[in-house]
């Protein structure tokens, strides 16, 4: 089943994508020139829950270059429909009515109230600030307990804060019995706070109208094109043949941009009205209210464990933090993370709960792991938590509940089959790079000596459910889409190849990976595969990239589209060499009759013959192309153990990370140099969850921290160099072997690091630390256990 | 991140930044390397209606030997303070602190002048030159002045610096046998203190604080029990004397004070090896 690697396959090739992104060659949506186009500037609320009275644009008229103010009243016809949620997550969901620009009310500090349209960037801003809206204060409500007891209502018609409540308990009696007859019990709460996702280009939007034919081409920058431009046609009403998506260079994403903006609905609507382009490029600081943020939840986890330290029940639940509105796959993101709190160990009873709270904030959504590194953080948090209370060192609690490798494939508590996995490797070797047994006995000495420098270490081992989605699955979780990725594979006259991709690369590399595929294949260059994406009207197929999907969906779809058109060329060159297709070989490019190199008729030549069709196989449709579109049977579970090392000030509270090793397995890999590139960046994402990053907002709903100088998204100088490994268990539920990584190193990191920050402070009764473990944070712990 | 609208004029010499400040009064800003200024602007804290880049005026950019002091030009780069032979021997302490601000990209561009006048208590040059006692020379319409760094910091963003006048030179007293310590806590390598301490020590002892007021302090108390005898962990102790923290996402007042006192006392035992 499992492919086999061939010469470009596994190799670190070097990526195709970089030289334009490096020379400045690559062309963002800001970028575009696009002669005559207006600008866009929204005025957004300053406070968090208001009724808008009034709004004066006389100023902003006023204002040279200003053409136009619009207000949601203004724009309310626009709209044939609400912003769209794809994710009812329960049949009672409560979904408030939401609009691009606020009618009457705004939800959140960055909601915006009214549009300006001008000749410049610059003129657009100042006209901005030149409107005059007139507020009613409204209270703000913030903390998710408070949000849920209802004392201030988000949205008055409603009734309540809370959405939804979405309950996974198999068997709940299972559950009371575990804990009723434990030798230990542990319970914890865990706070994920909220993520900027920061990615490095902010959001940007270009509408074009076309002169001909009433088509609209949007550029945008997203991760989804293709889900953009069914809402687009939905919101507005537009036919969505009409509407065409570009997502040019895209800068980063994180999951925020798998979302459906406000700015790109009235990015369109204004450029229907106006009858000519107009853009809008995002601000850093308005980039920190007006795009999603990530994770927002308060878990509770219980743990009963029997006396051997074999855990035998877990229990969880969680209150998650919606923001104002519920944004495209808001309410879902909970629920991706729902089947893992059990994370790798054969825990046998199964109960979770997720409640889903409004609070006036800006909207939450999807951000890298989504649901999945809230559901390792409390899992791994929790497994420490147990082994403390048992007595046991933390890497013997986890051997003796790992899943099995003669388990797999592994039918979950939750319900999921977890395809592969063989979890203590990992263990076992990332403890070895960071020299476990030195450590400790350091640890120990340092404490015998009375040093204030504490050391510790911890270590995490994940699992993950990625590569969505089977579209079943997706349907039983009340999702609207499904889960299935298209490619298409052509062999052009002179031999280059062409793939047309469903998937949509912002910064990962699906142009060299799937050159990769299609060049192993045909024994051809990867030079000579050139990859097609992120555009509706070239690639009208595809549900895009998100949720570690591309390589585990799209990635087999395209090597499965590229298998269809070797076969077709075996046909064609059977017929030619008047052999019988059974007696072929494909060899370096070539088919030849078996053991006969003489007879070899290279791939390029049969693309050629396709394509003049003079001479196939009667009956057999002329050129080489075949599209494939592939649902995926399962999800993958990539898993991998990270262990780190830190070093704790005890006057200052200051946190050193010392040594950080991370042993993944992500089944086979394309491209083993932008797996570590991957592995590098989400594991610098959970550290910077556990060490650094937080969106602070004050009882009044306001954000404390929208610019880089306040919110700490840490660089390569805080961080020492990552050591690497891997194993490779290849699943079996996919031609390639592949399960995805995208999402992985964040999904591993942030446990680890806070384990490790536990483990130094142990000895002086420390036994958790919120995160971000800032120094003061850490220093207060201290402070406070000394005294005790 | 879009600035209000502003006029912008290049001073071709330093009197001619004059005599434009005169021209344009109180609207008027000076632009250096534009490394403070610039990030107020584009947040729209600051709106000068005209900026007058002396950036460029090469004659305001050395570093040269004074005699009992070393002369620096206001608009000399942190980079060039933070790779200057003369600094690093007669002035150590001065170079570790330019090596420290911010990135290299802030290091090019930000200037020792700009850093002074901008009168931030959370920046790293103006303690630096209260432990290193020095001086200041301005010219204006009036001609030049020199100004003692102690009463120059007078409040948050403010100093004693004339609206019309143009900082050209930073004398610093040369201390090449001093002990010295620079202690900057931070949460990332390039930002700024959220407590920092420079430190001088030969027979007298000179100590500023970064971040532990509305301006850049002087540790009078702990230079006073120093110099009458105190230990390092009792005069360190003293190191919030007279100090007013802000208290902010990175610390409360309280988590200042005691970082002080940490940082001071380090700062000592460092200095006094
Ligand atoms: C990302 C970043 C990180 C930073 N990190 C640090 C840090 O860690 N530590 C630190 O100390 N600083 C830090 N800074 C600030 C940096 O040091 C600035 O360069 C410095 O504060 C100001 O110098 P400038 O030349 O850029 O001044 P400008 O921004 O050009 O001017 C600042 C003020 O001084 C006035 N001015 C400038 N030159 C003169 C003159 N010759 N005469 C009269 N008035 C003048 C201007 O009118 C303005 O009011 C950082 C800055 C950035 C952007």
């Amino acid at each position: 089943m499992t492919a086999v690697m061939g010469t470009v396959m596994g190799t670190s090739l070097r990526r195709k994508e970089d030289p334009r992104l490096l020379t400045g060659e690559a062309r963002f949506v800001d970028d575009l020139v696009l002669p005559g186009a207006r600008w866009l500037a929204m005025v957004r609320s300053p406070e968090a829950h208001a009724r808008i009275t009034a709004i004066d644009a006389t100023a902003a008229l006023d204002t040279p270059g200003v053409e136009a103010v619009l207000t949601g009243k203004e724009l309310r016809e626009a709209w044939t429909q609400p912003m769209p949620c794809a994710w009812p997550v329960t049949d009672d969901m409560k979904n408030p009515v939401h609009f691009p620009v606020a009618v009457d009310e705004a939800c959140y500090v960055g909601d915006i109230v009214a549009v300006v349209v001008a000749s410049s960037r610059y003129a657009a801003r100042d006209g901005a600030e030149a409107v005059d809206v007139t507020y009613e204060r409204l209270p703000a409500v913030v903390d998710l307990e408070d949000a849920l007891s209802d004392r201030v209502l988000v949205h008055e018609g409603l009734g309540t804060n809370r959405s939804y409540t979405w309950t996974l308990a198999p068997d709940p009696p299972a559950v009371d019995r575990a804990f009723a007859g434990a030798a230990h019990t542990v319970r914890a709460r865990y706070v994920q706070q909220r993520l900027i996702p920061e990615a490095m280009e902010p959001r940007g939007v270009a509408v074009v109208p076309q002169p001909v034919g009433g088509e609209i081409v949007l550029y945008s920058s997203t991760q989804i094109p293709h889900i953009l431009r069914v809402m687009v046609g939905l919101t507005l009403g537009i036919p969505e043949q009409k509407v065409r998506i570009i997502a040019p260079a895209v800068g980063g994403g994180f999951g925020s941009k798998l979302n459906v903006y406000a700015e790109e609905l009235i990015a369109v609507a204004l450029a229907r009205r106006l009858g000519g382009p107009v853009r809008w490029t995002e601000e850093r600081r308005e980039n920190a209210v007006a795009t999603i943020q990530g994770r927002g939840q308060i878990q509770d986890i219980e743990l009963a464990a029997d006396a051997d330290g074999k855990v035998t029940a877990v229990r969880v639940q969680i209150l998650a933090d919606m923001g104002a509105y519920l944004q495209l796959v808001t309410p879902g993101i909970p629920l991706l993370g729902a089947f893992l709190y059990h994370g790798v160990y054969a825990i046998p009873a199964y109960s979770f709960e997720c409640t889903g709270v409004f609070t006036t904030k800006t909207p939450t959504d999807a951000y890298r792991g989504a649901g999945r590194p809230e559901a390792s953080y409390a899992i791994e948090r929790a497994m420490d938590e147990m082994a403390h209370e048992i007595g046991l060192a933390p890497d013997e609690i986890r051997r003796r509940n790992y899943i099995q490798p003669e388990q797999f494939p592994y039918a979950s508590p939750a319900g999921l089959t977890f395809d592969s996995g063989d979890y203590e490797p990992t263990l076992d070797r990332a403890l070895e790079l960071v020299g476990y047994e030195g450590i400790r006995k350091e640890q120990a000495d340092r404490r015998a000596s009375g040093s204030t420098r504490h050391l510790g270490v911890g270590m995490a081992t994940y699992v993950e459910m990625c590569g969505l989605a089977p579209s079943r699955v997706l349907a039983s979780l009340n999702y609207v889409a499904g889960g299935w990725e298209s490619a298409t594979v052509r062999l052009l006259p002179t031999g280059k190849a062409q793939v047309v991709s469903g998937t949509t690369p912002h910064g990962q590399g699906h142009e060299t990976c799937w050159s990769m595929i299609v060049a192993d294949k045909f024994g051809i260059d990867p030079d000579d595969v050139e990859v097609l994406h992120s555009d509706t009207a070239v690639s009208p197929l595809g549900l895009d990239t998100y949720g570690s999907r591309s390589l585990a969906v799209g990635g087999v779809a395209v090597e499965l589209a590229a298998q269809k058109v070797l076969d077709k060329a075996r046909l064609i060159a059977a017929h030619q060499m008047e052999a019988n297709e059974d007696d072929l070989e494909f060899v370096g490019g070539a088919f030849q009759v078996k053991g006969s190199p003489a007879s070899a008729v290279p791939i390029q030549a049969l693309a050629f013959e396709a394509f003049t069709a003079h001479n196939l196989p009667d009956g057999m449709e002329p050129n080489l192309a075949e599209q494939v579109t592939f649902d995926p049977p399962n999800f993958v579970f990539p898993f991998g153990t990270h262990a780190a090392v830190v070093e704790v000030d005890e006057e200052t509270g200051e946190i050193r990370l010392l040594d950080y090793a991370a042993v993944d397995d992500c089944g086979n890999q394309v491209n083993p140099m932008i797996v570590a590139g991957q592995l590098h960046g989400g594991i610098v994402q959970g550290i910077a969850q556990a060490l650094w990053e937080e969106a602070v907002y004050d009882e009044d709903g306001q954000l404390l921290n929208a610019t880089l100088v306040d919110y700490l998204v840490p660089t390569a100088a805080e961080l020492p160099n990552f050591k690497l490994d891997h194993t490779v268990t290849p699943s079996p539920t996919n031609s390639l072997g592949v399960k995805g990584v995208g999402e992985a190193g964040t999904i591993g990191s942030a446990p680890t690091i806070i384990n490790a920050v536990v483990d130094a402070l142990s000895h002086l009764g420390i036994r958790d630390v919120t995160m971000p473990a800032t120094p003061q944070r850490v220093w207060k712990l201290i402070e406070e256990a000394k005294a005790r | 991140m879009i600035t209000a609208p502003f006029d912008y004029v290049r001073a071709d010499s330093v009197d001619h930044a004059v005599q434009l400040l005169g021209t344009h009064g109180e609207d008027a800003k000076l632009l250096a390397g534009g490394h403070s200024l610039l990030p107020l602007m584009k947040l729209r804290l600051a709106t000068p209606s005209v900026l007058i880049d002396v950036g460029r005026l090469a004659e305001l950019s050395y570093v040269r030997d004074g005699g009992d002091h070393v002369a620096i030009g206001a608009l000399t780069s942190h980079h060039d303070v933070a790779t200057s032979d003369m600094v690093a021997t007669d002035v150590p302490l001065l170079r570790r602190v330019a090596g420290q601000i911010g990135d290299p990209q802030v290091r090019h561009l930000g200037t020792i002048g700009g850093s002074v006048v901008h009168g931030d208590p959370a920046s790293d040059m103006p303690a630096a030159m209260l432990a290193l006692r020095a001086t200041f020379v301005t010219v204006g319409p009036g001609g030049q002045r020199e100004h003692s760094v102690d009463g120059f910091f007078t409040g948050f963003l403010e100093t004693a610096i004339g609206a019309d006048e143009v900082l050209t030179e930073i004398r610093v007293p040369k201390v090449p046998m001093a002990g010295w310590s620079f202690q900057k806590f931070q949460r990332r390598a390039q930002d700024w203190a959220v407590v920092g301490v420079a430190c001088v020590r030969n027979d007298t002892v000179g100590i500023g604080l970064v971040n532990m007021g509305s301006t850049s302090l002087r540790a009078t108390a702990v230079e006073d029990a120093l110099g009458s005898g105190a230990s390092i962990a009792d005069a360190a102790a003293l190191a919030d004397e007279g100090t007013e923290p802000v208290d902010d996402l990175n610390a409360s007042p309280e988590y200042r004070r005691h970082l002080a006192h940490v940082l001071v006392r380090r700062a000592l035992e460092e200095a006094s090896r």
